[in-house]
């Protein structure tokens, strides 16, 4: 047995110090009937079985590594420094639990408290949490704080159709049982003055995307004052990425800033692990869920951090918390860190920049295309959508066969958004590589 | 521990004071909670509380506390200076930590004076 | 404690705030290949204050942060309910293989048929160790997969028009994440206490058992790492009040092949992948808490989850797909679940088979129960019996009455040992709950009870030696002043005032 080291002479020293004969008398308490059921589970593998079996079913995949990929819709296939893996590959870091004990933790709470600042800082907040699970439910804990600051007295929330559908989704399903009533524009295409006719006296929260679903930038100052006119508060989701170059939701006056930590440095993985990052003003500090690492000094005088407004969560106020979260996304937090310490102001500013001018390349070049339309008559950063002249399953369907990951299909979450793509660029993409998707894509017109 | 004869008590800890109509909580109560960072009161004035109603929470650095209203009647002051000085209820549990001060139309039948309260936290040790 | 306020504190590590320098990078990208477009004016920021290092900066400072920290890679970790087992390297490496890191999630199914197989059967495994019907992999941890499971307890109800349950009972030893959920999705929760024996009180159950009853969320073993003698009794009373039972699956590590809870009567349950299936706890997560429930509440599982939508045809094998159950409670994350974290109890499952995973739950149990015969003369255990996978003893005595198993806790870190749980379950003063797993041998758990009784006798000689701990010869960091840290609220760092200057 691998992992487990007992010899059958330790076994038996131990069985006799407890005082029984063999390993079944521990488990009288099952009841009889039911104890030591036959698994219908494959005999063991050794190390190097499994190492085979699991390359060959990761083979069988094929990845953004052999296609070219211009997919993104909420996840975004970025280059990740290597300095990132070989850290978070440290047992000291990835073995270690909760750092409820700080004397012996002291690496992963400083880890996050400079999370905690950088992600404060890349939104123009005051402060981020130790982060949620995903941007999705990220979300959904921003519509429960809102609820948490009008304790129930607002049911009404605000919601951009521009915000990711999954996130949406979600927030249905966490917010089913509160009795809240959710609006949004009628048109998928709702702009931010639209929104405003729809704030009212009973609004707890406006919540926008930046850029949205759709790839549109808007300035949200003042959709912000339309919210805080009414005591209303006032949520971004925001793409990190986006932040090293465009201005911060901060600025416009959000109450929280959220969204997904995927882009700083976590991989694709198929939807997961990924890091929900929440950030908000100082004073809303204590209705926001999850935890937060403060600083504070040690017995022998040094500096030293620790987990702070525990009495907020789930394991001291139970039934009385506002969420039931109970990890965080600690490894993640870390690559996070990771990512924007190596890039700093600059590289942050750079890969930005670098993604606004290849998505705009492709933007001329596909608007260039007969029956192809841009969508986008606002700015946009990285993402934007067009028109096709056929349906984009079908598209993609022939762009496959040439290797290549076409974007996402809007039909699939908005009924009158039939034939829209929805197309990211990051920087891996090169000149070359947007050429090759150009050309595949005209030949679509001319019936392949 | 301190008990003034003065006010009233409940089982849960808090104090009311049916002269002036406000309420707290006790020094048996603070003691427990340790120190106080953080005070939230749950009612606005002018708001009708009824017996056994939430009107604040008090957070230590390891605990939260809900506080119960030990009367019926409307809300005509919230103590704000606790906000910015929560640790006064521990200095100061039956003065300057007072959190919230009714017109009180009604009281608890369950209700102790100082003499029943500090048998009930006797017994309690 | 003994504070020094009067200077100020020393850094150990500076942040990367005080270490950056202006101009430095840690990584390069190239200049655009192609034309620079026209920036949107009104929409770009002005600063962006975040450090600026060299790569080998932030390796250094990282590697010197991860030397602060214990960790199962590093010592033994008997965090009672956390279940720290060893995390087996070749996980590591299956999670990281190339075909599984570079799959985005909105691929289609037809360029992603291992990711789905390998969910697949890792669903086909999870249902078969519980005896469950049907299972969801999209939880991202514990307590999401209880929202989960709660919130199907409610839709099952609904659906039957049954619109009056609002009530979920919990029992008295339970985490504290069973309330916060139940509250969580709008329900009365009601507490059931223990009996002397630390099951549920039956009596108080049944008096609580009526027709507002949603369910009961119940930890089997429990806290207490006690396996509930009556649990099939519970389950009855429950059921027959029209409620179903919520299985927190939390301490599965002692039930791997001893039994199923599907069969003891539970209506659904979560697995933690992080804990019993060996996927590392990551300093706080990510975590992975699929969610299995009965035929009964099957169509209630949050959409997706994977099935084969087309079958194996013409020497085809079948496809794999995402599918929406038919009266799903909806979505509850992005996209399908913490797949890395799926690929490492996949690779944790195939190395032990039924045979290994039985081993697994036998001698977490053999080894809980070594200690606890060690330690019971030394330190009171309130509810004495065979213990499952852990047990819970009281770090107080009598003739001590200045410790606390807070000052245990801290001792132990003198020793080399991750301390027990602490303050965990709330029926327990002054608790200390101790999980060894499995993956300990005989050697370690002696030198730790060793420790244990070592301490014991020093709360009672050299009380000092305790209240100081952990002492500067042992570990990085002394107590923290958890007062200062919760009342001055610093939560952020910024860049050193003059910074902009030094950039002239």
């Amino acid at each position: 047995m691998t992992y487990i080291p007992h010899s059958p002479k330790e076994r038996d020293e131990m069985l006799a110090t407890i005082g029984v004969e063999k390993l079944e008398d521990l488990f009288q308490a099952i009841p009889a009937a039911h104890r030591y059921p036959a698994l219908n589970l494959p005999a063991a593998l050794t190390e190097m079985e499994a190492a085979t079996e699991l390359r060959e079913i990761a083979e069988s995949n094929e990845t953004t590594n052999e296609l070219l990929s211009f997919l993104g819709a909420g996840v975004y296939n970025h280059y990740i420094p290597a300095a990132i893996d070989h850290i978070l590959q440290r047992g000291e870091f990835y073995t270690a639990y909760t750092p409820y004990q700080p004397e012996i933790s002291q690496g992963t709470l400083q880890a996050i408290f400079e999370y905690q600042s950088m992600m404060a800082q890349l939104t123009g907040m005051d402060v981020a949490n130790a982060s949620h699970y995903d941007g999705a439910t990220a979300v959904a804990e921003a519509v429960n704080m809102a609820l948490a600051q009008f304790r129930g007295k607002r049911k009404r929330i605000v919601m951009s159709q521009g915000v990711h559908p999954q996130y949406r989704a979600t927030t249905d399903t966490y917010t089913q049982f509160s009795g809240l009533e959710i609006v949004s524009t009628e048109s998928s295409l709702g702009t931010p003055d639209a929104l405003m006719e729809l704030i009212d006296e009973n609004t707890a929260l406006v919540i926008v995307q930046y850029p949205d679903f759709f790839g549109r930038l808007y300035d949200y100052t003042k959709l912000a004052e339309a919210a805080h006119a009414v005591k209303a508060l006032f949520c971004v989701v925001a793409n990190p990425i986006a932040l090293g170059l465009l201005k911060p939701p901060g600025e416009m006056g959000a109450d929280m800033v959220v969204g997904e930590g995927q882009p700083l440095g976590i991989p694709l993985s198929y939807g997961g692990p990924y890091l929900g990052y929440f950030t908000t003003r100082s004073k809303y500090v204590r209705k926001m869920a999850g935890r937060l690492v403060g600083e504070s000094v040690d017995s022998r005088g040094q500096r030293a951090f620790v987990l702070t407004l525990t009495p907020r969560e789930q394991h001291i106020k139970r039934e009385r918390a506002t969420s039931n979260i109970c990890s965080n996304q600690g490894l993640l937090v870390l690559a996070a860190g990771i990512y924007m310490s190596l890039l700093g102001k600059t590289g942050m500013r750079h890969v930005a920049e670098l993604c606004y001018h290849k998505a705009h390349y492709a933007a001329e070049q596909i608007a260039q295309l007969p029956g192809f339309e841009l969508c986008n008559a606002e700015p946009f950063f990285h993402e934007f959508t067009v028109s096709c002249p056929e349906p984009v399953a079908d598209i993609n369907a022939h762009l496959l066969e040439h290797g290549i990951l076409g974007g996402y299909d809007l039909g699939q979450d908005y009924p009158d958004m039939e034939n829209r793509m929805l197309i990211a660029v990051t920087e891996k993409i090169t000149k070359d590589e947007i050429d090759t998707f150009v050309a595949i894509l005209g030949e679509v017109n001319h019936g392949h | 521990m301190n008990i003034p004869a003065n006010l009233m008590y409940t089982k849960k800890d808090e104090w009311v004071d049916l002269e002036s109509g406000k309420m707290g909580i006790t020094d048996f109560a603070q003691g427990q909670l340790s120190d106080i960072v953080f005070v939230e009161a749950l009612v606005d004035v002018d708001d009708d509380v009824e017996i056994g109603g939430e009107v604040a929470s008090v957070e230590s650095v390891k605990a939260s506390a809900e506080v119960y209203a030990p009367v019926s009647g409307t809300v005509v002051a919230i103590n704000e200076g606790l906000e910015d000085e929560p640790e006064v209820i521990n200095t100061d549990p039956y003065g300057a930590g007072w959190l919230v001060q009714f017109e009180v139309s009604e009281q608890s039948d369950e209700l102790m004076d100082a003499a029943a309260y500090e048998a009930y936290c006797n017994g309690r040790d | 404690m003994d504070i020094k306020l009067d200077t100020a504190p020393k850094i150990v590590e500076p942040t990367l705030y005080e270490l950056s320098s202006p101009g430095r990078v840690g990584v390069d990208f190239p200049d655009p290949d192609v034309p620079r477009a026209k920036l949107p004016d009104a929409l770009l920021r002005e600063k962006l204050p975040l450090p600026e290092l060299s790569e080998v900066d932030v390796v250094r400072h990282f590697v010197k942060l991860s030397t602060f920290n214990y960790s199962v890679d590093s010592g033994f970790y008997p965090l009672g309910s956390c279940t720290m087992k060893y995390n087996p390297k070749i996980n590591e490496d299956t999670a990281r293989l190339p075909g599984f890191v570079a799959l985005h999630p909105l691929q289609p199914i037809e360029t992603t048929q291992g990711a789905l197989v390998l969910m697949y059967q890792l669903q086909e495994w999870l249902k078969e160790i519980s005896g469950f019907d049907a299972l969801t992999l999209q939880p991202a941890a514990g307590a999401h997969g209880e929202f989960t499971g709660v919130s199907m307890m409610r839709a099952y109800h609904r659906d039957r028009g049954d619109m009056k349950r609002n009530k979920m009972l919990v029992p008295d030893s339970a985490h504290g994440t069973n309330p916060a959920t139940s509250a969580m999705t709008g329900l009365k929760v009601v507490e059931i206490p223990s009996d002397e024996r630390g099951n549920v009180d039956l009596g108080a159950l049944r008096a609580e058992a009526d027709d507002t009853l949603v369910g009961m969320m119940l930890t089997n073993p429990n806290t207490l790492g006690l396996f509930d003698e009556h649990v099939e009794e519970i389950c009855k009373i429950v059921h027959n009040a029209g409620g179903l039972m919520y299985g927190d699956g939390a301490n599965m590590n002692a039930m791997l092949g001893i039994t199923k809870m599907a069969d003891l009567g539970f209506d659904v349950m979560h697995y933690n992948l992080h804990k019993t299936f060996s996927t590392p706890h990551g300093g706080g997560g990510p975590g992975s808490g699929p969610v299995g429930a009965t035929a009964a509440l099957a169509d209630f599982l949050p959409a997706p989850i994977v099935d084969i939508v087309e079958e194996e045809a013409d020497g085809l094998p079948p496809l794999y797909g995402l599918v929406t159950p038919a009266k799903t409670i909806g979505r509850i994350k992005a996209f399908h679940g913490h797949f890395g974290v799926l690929v490492r109890a996949f690779t944790y499952i195939a190395m032990h088979g039924p045979d290994g995973l039985r081993n697994v739950s036998e001698y977490a149990v053999l080894n809980a129960n070594y200690l606890l015969a060690r330690l019971r003369d030394t330190y009171h255990v309130p509810y004495d019996r065979t213990c499952m996978h852990e047990f819970v003893a009281e770090g107080r005595w009598k003739d001590a009455p200045d410790i606390h198993a807070l000052d245990v806790a801290k001792r132990l870190m003198d020793y080399g040992f991750h301390p027990p749980t602490n303050y965990f379950p709330l029926i327990v003063h002054e608790a200390l709950m101790v999980e060894p797993t499995e993956t300990e041998n005989k050697d370690t758990l002696d030198a730790f009870a060793d420790a244990m009784i070592k301490i014991a006798e020093e709360a009672h000689t050299n009380p000092e030696l305790l209240h100081d701990a952990p002492h500067a010869e042992n570990t990085p960091f002394g107590r923290l002043d958890e007062v200062k840290a919760a009342k001055d609220l610093i939560l952020c760092c910024w860049l050193p005032e003059n910074y902009s200057e030094q950039e002239q």
